[in-house]
């Protein structure tokens, strides 16, 4: 009986993320509208909302892993404005080649979140005070190293990180054909596995979500897709930020799912003491967190760089709660050890969609940020709301 | 003798369960009343109905209380009347003093300024008629469950309670903790205040209760007086079967000698020089239960983790051999090589990820048995989980269900399951029945003994002497830290036991911890 309930509760959990981002982008959409404003969904927009969004998504997915060990990091906007900054005086003053240049701030990043998660990991410093170290210091660390001014600008290869295109290898041009024929393959991919994961459930005993239900959300899944596709394919093709977003959407939801160390951070979450009475090394895979965290952070600050065209002191300003943010929407629990990377890319896409349909409307600043907290404090609410119902 | 409290009929649905059906109970003023049931039979949502934490109107039938209908609208309404109940899991506050604990919501104050000489004075009398000897401004968290459990009943004191239900008071006490406790009550008895209590404990109920009304299964299926209580016809009503026999058969077979530790010592966490475990040698035969008896508080816990992996304690000395070679013990992934299981005695703080489904709590510390190069297969672990559920009777919908949402016994099997998936030779049981009832213990200890024959050993660690004495082939019993006998399963008494602690240097450990 209860195991049927917290299944339904769980489908309703994750359906419901889905369903508020898709009233979301039919709100906006008929908003635009009314204002006799370019249609909302229109390929430049949705280029623009993966282009503007995707550090968030990254930050987001090392976020989530923090969050889910039970921890928090407050610096990841700092650290990205660091190694932002660490990645264009490599670029601009040392002549470095990209190839270099990505690598070695990606080392820079990771030595962060080393030199962090070994106070939180090793020494059980609590995660909120070192990051907030974390987040000073390296907040001066980037004025120190631009000396108050900016650097740019980029070479081109460079720049393409934020805003190149993937060519087309079929030649057609117009539409995109590539970029056609990976929509189309992505969408027989969401079809499958949603099937085979129901076969599982079917096999393993568990009630299945309503036939309907399946279906209704696969087909919207599909249909979004195929015209976030087409659209894009009409437009420039497919960006490479969106191309790298997939490629660690599925690492990440892999690695949480259906790894053993991916499924021993939610342990380590869940109960700690209970983790290390089970063999788990709780410190290790907490350092890893961080880490992780800091390579990340160092990916989301060059692209946003790129995108800038410059590195500046500024950079990276309330990225950590854009993040942490995205996490909480997405439906993780602040007491760690639950939290789904499907989840955390939907909230970061709610907040994003929500940035630039306002800033469309000619929304002020003050409003926004007012919206979006409260968008923030609704969606915890109703997540307690239907853990107590 | 006058009638209290009549509940009449009482029936509490929630959705999809019948969590009561018609359920009566008379309580005479200035009595003893016990409750006693299976976990799940429904005594403690009975409870919840009388304090007003289900409000009236949320559930059928009818409370008289002192001659009047009681209808609560919360706990505040039934404590005004004078119905105070205290539950398992203490309500004190760990950082706060007695007095600041005691007038906790219902502070001596004037005008929302507190009177702290008053306060302080009231909570030395309260503390008085309890028999705490401790100073009012003592801060909670630094004194043992024992005297917390004194301090709930002081509190429910200063509240001028007429009826106040203890919910398993002595399940986390020692036994001369309990014993005093169970004197408090029969003194509070003879003070006029009616008392419920709810307990698993048979003795004790069978010792303070002048009454026992027996529920099963949302109905009371009984109400015996004093003269009717015996600990057979209880445990008979409680699970509507007999059980001739508490424990299950079996016919000691050890084998070779499987685990030895020879003069084990480690020290204090964290006061230095303080040590903890002096000098332990002990060993376990293949397919034997061998006991370790004792007073809360002397160490059994703290060797039992200091073995697996240091999970206790540092600077740990002594030798740990399996099939007479030595191996390392020094990390819990080792010590799980090593083919040792701990099986912790706080299942839910340090056993259980509670919010996580019973499958991924069978495979926790064996995550590598379900995966193929570090990848989960997730069709092999709910194969292996369905295997435990059938095994060890887990009574449940799906492996899919959260363990939160389970019986304490069911859990217990849970925690079982995912050590037994490390296929250990050797099992530690941490006070293997503690919060379980009566039904779900012999399951438990038909658990132990197909272990016992599938040959492993089993060392077990029991503050139940029945319990010892009733499934262990051998006993060693431990005194501050030290092993201060060891008994056969011939030469094995209560009294053997006891008198070893006794003894132990003339020393009396049988205060308050």
């Amino acid at each position: 009986m209860a195991d049927k309930q917290s299944s339904l509760g769980g489908h309703l959990r994750e359906n419901g993320m889905l369903l508020a981002l898709v009233a979301i982008v039919a709100l906006f959409s008929l908003l635009v509208f009314l204002q006799g404003k370019p249609m909302f969904l229109q390929a430049p927009n949705i280029t623009n909302i993966f282009l503007q969004n995707g550090h968030v998504i990254i930050l987001a997915l090392g976020m989530l892993l923090i969050i889910v060990a039970g921890h928090i990091d407050l610096s990841v906007g700092s650290v990205a404005a660091f190694t932002g900054a660490v990645a264009a005086y490599l670029t601009v003053d040392l002549d470095l080649p990209i190839y270099a240049v990505i690598p070695l701030t990606l080392i820079v990043g990771g030595l962060i979140g080393a030199a962090q998660g070994y106070w939180v990991a090793y020494w059980r410093i609590p995660s909120f005070i070192v990051t907030l170290a974390g987040m000073l210091v390296f907040r001066g660390a980037t004025l120190w190293l631009l000396g108050g001014q900016n650097i740019g600008p980029f070479p081109k290869a460079f720049q393409a990180m934020s805003s190149g295109f993937i060519p087309d290898l079929t030649g057609i041009g117009k539409p995109h054909g590539l970029t056609l024929i990976v929509t189309a393959i992505a969408i027989a991919v969401v079809i499958w596995i949603g099937l085979r994961a129901r076969s599982r459930d079917a096999e393993f005993g568990i009630t299945p979500e309503p036939t309907g239900l399946f279906w209704g959300r696969t087909i919207i899944i599909a249909a979004a897709m195929a015209f976030v596709g087409w659209q894009l394919a009409s437009f420039r093709g497919l960006p490479n930020v969106l191309v790298v977003l997939a490629v660690l959407i599925i690492l990440y939801a892999f690695f949480t799912e259906n790894t053993v160390q991916g499924r021993r951070i939610y342990a380590v979450g869940g109960n700690y003491k209970a983790s290390l009475l089970s063999g788990i090394r709780a410190d290790r895979l907490v350092f890893f967190c961080f880490v992780n965290m800091g390579v990340l952070a160092a990916l989301a600050g060059m692209m946003v760089t790129a995108r800038l065209n410059s590195a500046t002191p500024k950079a990276g300003t309330g990225f950590e709660l854009d993040a942490i943010a995205a996490v909480f929407i997405g439906g993780a629990s602040m007491a760690g050890g639950s939290g789904k990377i499907i989840g955390v890319v939907i909230g970061a896409l709610i907040m994003g969609v929500m940035n630039m349909g306002m800033s469309i409307l000619g929304i002020g600043i003050d409003y926004q940020q007012m919206i979006k907290g409260l968008v923030l404090l609704a969606a915890v609410i109703f997540d307690v709301y239907n853990k107590n119902k | 003798m006058s009638t209290l409290l009549e509940m009449r009929g009482i029936t509490k649905v929630f959705p999809g369960v019948k969590a009561l059906d018609r359920v009566s109970l008379t309580v005479e003023a200035g009595e003893i009343h016990a409750i006693c049931g299976e976990n799940g039979a429904g005594k403690s949502t009975l409870m919840k109905v009388l304090s007003g934490v289900y409000p009236h109107g949320s559930y059928d039938g009818e409370i008289i209380y002192d001659g009047q209908p009681l209808q609560n609208r919360s706990i505040r309404d039934s404590e005004a009347k004078g119905i105070i109940i205290i539950h398992q899991e203490l309500a004190l506050i760990p950082l706060l003093s007695i007095a600041e604990n005691l007038f906790m919501g219902n502070e001596v104050a004037t005008n929302g300024v507190i009177s702290w000489p008053l306060a302080m004075q009231k909570t030395g009398d309260l503390l008085r008629r309890v028999g705490l000897n401790e100073p009012p401004s003592a801060v909670v968290g630094k004194l043992g469950v024992g005297k917390q459990q004194l301090i709930e009943i002081a509190k429910a004191l200063s509240k001028n309670v007429r009826l106040l239900i203890l919910d398993e008071p002595t399940a986390a006490l020692q036994e001369a903790d309990a014993d005093r406790l169970l004197d408090l009550m029969l003194e509070l008895k003879s003070q006029g205040v009616t008392q419920i209590i709810i307990s698993h404990k048979l003795n004790e109920i069978s010792r303070v209760a002048d009454r026992i009304t027996v529920i099963r299964d949302g109905t009371s299926v009984s109400t015996l007086s004093k003269s009717e209580i015996s600990e057979d016809r209880i445990i008979r009503d409680m699970v509507g079967r007999d059980i001739a026999h508490r424990y299950p058969e079996r016919t000691p077979n050890p084998g070779e000698v499987l685990f030895e530790v020879e003069n084990w010592s480690c020290m204090h966490p964290e006061q230095a020089g303080r040590q903890m475990i002096k000098g332990v040698s002990l060993n376990v035969r293949k397919g034997e239960i061998v006991g370790i008896a004792g007073l809360m508080g002397t160490g059994r816990t703290e060797l039992a983790m200091s073995l697996f992996g240091r999970s206790y304690g540092k600077g740990h000395q002594g030798t740990v051999r399996m099939h007479g070679k030595p191996v390392d013990v020094s990390t819990v992934t080792k010590a799980i090589q090593a083919g040792i299981s701990y099986v912790t005695e706080d299942r839910k703080a340090l056993g259980l990820i509670l919010e996580e489904p019973i499958l991924k709590n069978i495979s926790l510390a064996n995550l590598f048995g379900i995966a193929k190069n570090s990848i989960l297969d997730k069709r092999r672990e709910a194969q292996v989980a369905e295997g435990y559920r059938k095994q060890l009777a887990i009574r449940t919908p799906g492996v899919q269900q959260k363990v939160v949402n389970l019986s304490g016994g069911n859990q217990q099997k849970v925690v079982l399951s995912k050590w037994l998936f490390t296929d250990p030779e050797l099992l530690i049981l941490d006070e293997p029945t503690r919060g379980i009832d009566v039904g779900a213990k012999f399951e438990i200890y038909t658990i132990m003994k197909d272990l016992a024959e599938q040959g492993r050993g089993v060392l077990m660690i029991s503050s139940e002497m029945p319990e010892l004495l009733g499934m262990c082939d051998r006993i060693y019993v431990m005194n501050e830290g030290r092993i201060v006998g060891e008994l056969s399963r011939a030469e094995a008494s209560q009294e053997r036991i006891m008198a070893l602690i006794v003894k132990d240097n003339g020393k009396t450990t049988g205060k308050v911890a």
